[in-house]
């Protein structure tokens, strides 16, 4: 009833803030438009650190608490009476809580990105933001945890080797901290991503995520050294981008020996962070203009 | 001087109806096979409009179609039009919730959309603390909010809870504070849904007051709301929308008239029985044709306290005496009342040939609702059906009645009463 074909012409000349248009085939990822809404990704950040603990009477102890009494659980079931041997010397204790602390992150990132579109599915219905703030502030809120947890992981790692007889060795792959917690960051990131926007449509990924992940943590060498693993069969783990963090992690912390390092197998970890962070950004931003239709 | 800040070209939104699921896998495969293909994608094609009384083979409806229009700067657009017109459609494409299926919308400046008020807040965290929350999530910068928070706080009188988690504000409360951050959004353009018709009514006059304000101040409103009333006092042009299509585009009073007397087939101002099959009695009177006037304007939709009117045409094949009922019925299948001739001491002499007549109600004292009329003549000593024709016609009472000052929800009454209060005794 309304055509603007005559319109159309004259409306080319005039410069536009915002086209919204059907090309759901697009991406729709725009970082301006994200760091314009920094504010938000740290609002987000303070809600749930916040929220989480009001009214328990731990309150933020509990993000130590959690991965102590699995340090303890593990020590007790995979190192007392499963006898796995972590390496010459080296307290279980320590062994376990590297892993933990690291595996926790990781995980914890894919399990809370992975509900994105379905826990916010009420904002998200009712005012429009990027949706990327929402799980760029879980792996934010997961990193200040991670950081309270490594605080504690340095104390008993500090203990051991100065009040203690046993020498822990360590290694120059300790300055590659930064890069390994970065690459997690994404590699959890890119994988939640890639569920949260799978889940709006086919909801069977919700089921697969939780145990998935548990499974997730036997293909990492957490609760065993990859050492223990035959050699021939390595390579299978150290597909698992993951594994090749972790050994570096504690290759850093434990010395030379306790670990498996090689240059190349870590720089194939970070390219396929990469790939699935981008082929996660694209799959995300293509679903968050239309996933309130099939959600 | 104006400049148009928003242009909206053939908007059209596609659903899909019944389950999403079943099927779900094999229709993307199909999708993604024509699109490598180049070919246009299958599903559009088939689907039809929205009028959903009509059953249809087609499992894709266009809940929006072909919807243009544009705003210059300054103007409040009011979006009317009945439940499951595509009014909501609208409002979330434009929100940028949903991407429409085609066509395109281009905007100047910023947008933001208030489809509810809190939207965001978290229950455990201070008042304080969701100004902030929420007014991140509407797209205000940190800086923006400090610096606006002592207007936010004493907009919504919440000073003195400031620091409690939200939990413990009263429901009134809640939306007060998420009303007072909206109303601080500084963006060019601002699209609100019936906000307005929550917290009592001391909030709500605020609520319009401060919207009046907002639109004063040179901003671009796109207002959707069911209260003609407010949409009235508030808008300068208006959209209407039927069945998923815009049938109006212009000022605001011509598009609430549009809307009153609009009506599709089954819901007309007048109706005419000569091919009715639903009709019982002997036949020795007929009624032709009826048609309903709301204050003298021939329309079937009214506001509470309008006058109606009906016409009714009759038939009189043979002289026999008779008496005219009108039955009243509520969408509840409750007949309100049964109205006589003989109760208003009117009397018809028995005649031959055709006859019109009028019948006033004064004022319809009655909440909105849709009511069916069923038209009965008899014979007055035996109450023999004449002709009788059950739910011959309907009429609609819409909100926005210049009487009434508060929202009147259809499941707490039928019969509005404004009676006198006097105290009489005061100590």
């Amino acid at each position: 009833m309304f055509t603007k074909e005559e319109k159309n012409t004259d409306s080319a000349h005039n410069n536009w803030d915002l086209i919204i248009e059907s090309k759901s085939n697009k991406s729709s990822f725009n970082i301006r438009e994200l760091i314009k809404y920094k504010d938000l990704i740290l609002m987000f950040v303070k809600r749930d650190f916040v929220s989480l603990y009001k009214q328990t009477i731990l309150g933020p102890l509990w993000v130590i608490i959690q991965p102590v009494l699995t340090t303890i659980t593990f020590t007790i079931v995979f190192g007392k009476i499963a006898q796995i041997d972590v390496g010459a010397g080296l307290p279980p204790i320590l062994f376990y809580m590297l892993g933990i602390t690291t595996w926790t992150y990781f995980a914890d990132c894919i399990t809370k990105t992975s509900e994105t579109f379905t826990a916010n599915q009420n904002i998200f219905g009712k005012v429009y933001f990027p949706r990327l703030t929402t799980p760029l502030s879980v792996v934010i809120t997961n990193l200040i945890k991670l950081a309270i947890q490594f605080t504690l992981f340095l104390a008993i790692y500090f203990y051991f080797k100065l009040f203690t007889d046993i020498t822990i060795q360590i290694a120059w792959h300790l300055t590659l901290i930064p890069v390994l917690v970065i690459t997690m960051a994404f590699l959890g990131l890119g994988i939640g991503l890639i569920i949260s926007s799978l889940t709006t449509k086919y909801r069977d990924l919700k089921f697969l995520i939780t145990f998935g992940v548990q499974l997730a943590m036997y293909a990492t060498p957490v609760v065993y050294p990859l050492k223990n693993v035959p050699e021939n069969y390595r390579w299978l783990l150290q597909l698992n981008p993951m594994t090749n963090i972790i050994e570096t992690f504690k290759i850093g912390f434990f010395g030379i020996e306790n670990g498996v390092f090689s240059i190349y197998y870590l720089g194939y970890s970070i390219i396929a962070t990469f790939v699935i962070f981008i082929l996660g950004l694209q799959l995300f931003t293509r679903v968050e203009k239309s996933f309130m239709d099939t959600i | 001087m104006s400049k148009t800040v928003l242009e909206v070209n053939n908007l059209s939104k596609q659903y899909r109806l019944g389950q999403v699921g079943t099927g779900t896998i094999s229709h993307d495969l199909n999708r993604f096979w024509y699109k490598i293909r180049g070919k246009e994608d299958p599903y559009l094609k088939v689907s039809e409009t929205n009028i959903r009384s009509v059953g249809s083979e087609s499992k894709y409806v266009w809940a929006l179609k072909d919807v243009s229009f544009d705003l210059q700067e300054g103007e409040v657009l009011g979006v009317i039009g009945k439940n499951g017109a595509g009014k909501s459609t609208l409002l979330k494409m434009l929100s940028r919730i949903t991407s429409p299926t085609e066509g395109s919308i281009k905007l100047k400046g910023r947008m933001s959309a208030l489809l509810e008020v809190g939207t965001g807040f978290h229950m455990e965290l201070t008042g304080r603390e969701n100004i902030f929350l929420n007014g991140a999530i509407l797209g205000m910068t940190k800086k923006e909010i400090s610096s606006k928070l002592d207007e936010i706080v004493e907009f919504s009188g919440c000073s003195r809870y400031l620091d409690t988690p939200v939990k413990r504000y009263s429901s009134g409360m809640i939306v007060r504070l998420g009303f007072a951050v909206a109303a601080h959004l500084e963006s060019e353009i601002l699209i609100v849904d019936e906000v307005l018709a929550v917290g009592d009514q001391e909030f709500q006059n605020k609520s319009i007051g401060k919207m009046q304000d907002i639109s004063k101040t040179g901003r671009t409103v796109i207002f959707v709301s069911h209260n003609l009333n407010s949409i009235k006092s508030l808008c300068t042009k208006g959209l209407l929308i039927e069945n998923g299509k815009s049938v109006f585009f212009g000022d605001i009073d011509s598009t609430i008239s549009k809307y009153l007397s609009s009506g599709n087939a089954a819901n007309q101002h007048m109706i005419d029985f000569e091919n009715n099959t639903d009709r019982t009695g002997n036949g020795h009177l007929k009624f032709q044709n009826v048609s309903l006037f709301a204050n003298d304007t021939p329309t079937n939709k009214l506001f509470t306290g309008d006058k109606l009117k009906l016409r009714i045409r009759i038939k009189s094949y043979s002289s026999v005496r008779f008496i005219v009922a009108v039955h009243l019925y509520n969408s509840s299948e409750i007949r309100l009342s049964n109205v006589t001739n003989m109760d208003s001491n009117f009397s018809f002499s028995p005649f031959k040939g055709e006859q019109e007549f009028d019948i006033e109600f004064d004022s319809m004292m009655l909440y909105t609702d849709t009511y069916k009329i069923s038209l009965w003549v008899g014979d007055p000593a035996t109450h023999e059906n004449i002709d009788y024709i059950k739910h011959c016609c309907e009429f609609e009472i819409v909100e926005g009645s210049p009487i009434i000052n508060r929202a009147l929800p259809k499941s707490t009454g039928i019969l509005f009463m404004q009676p006198e209060w006097t105290i009489i005794n005061k100590k």
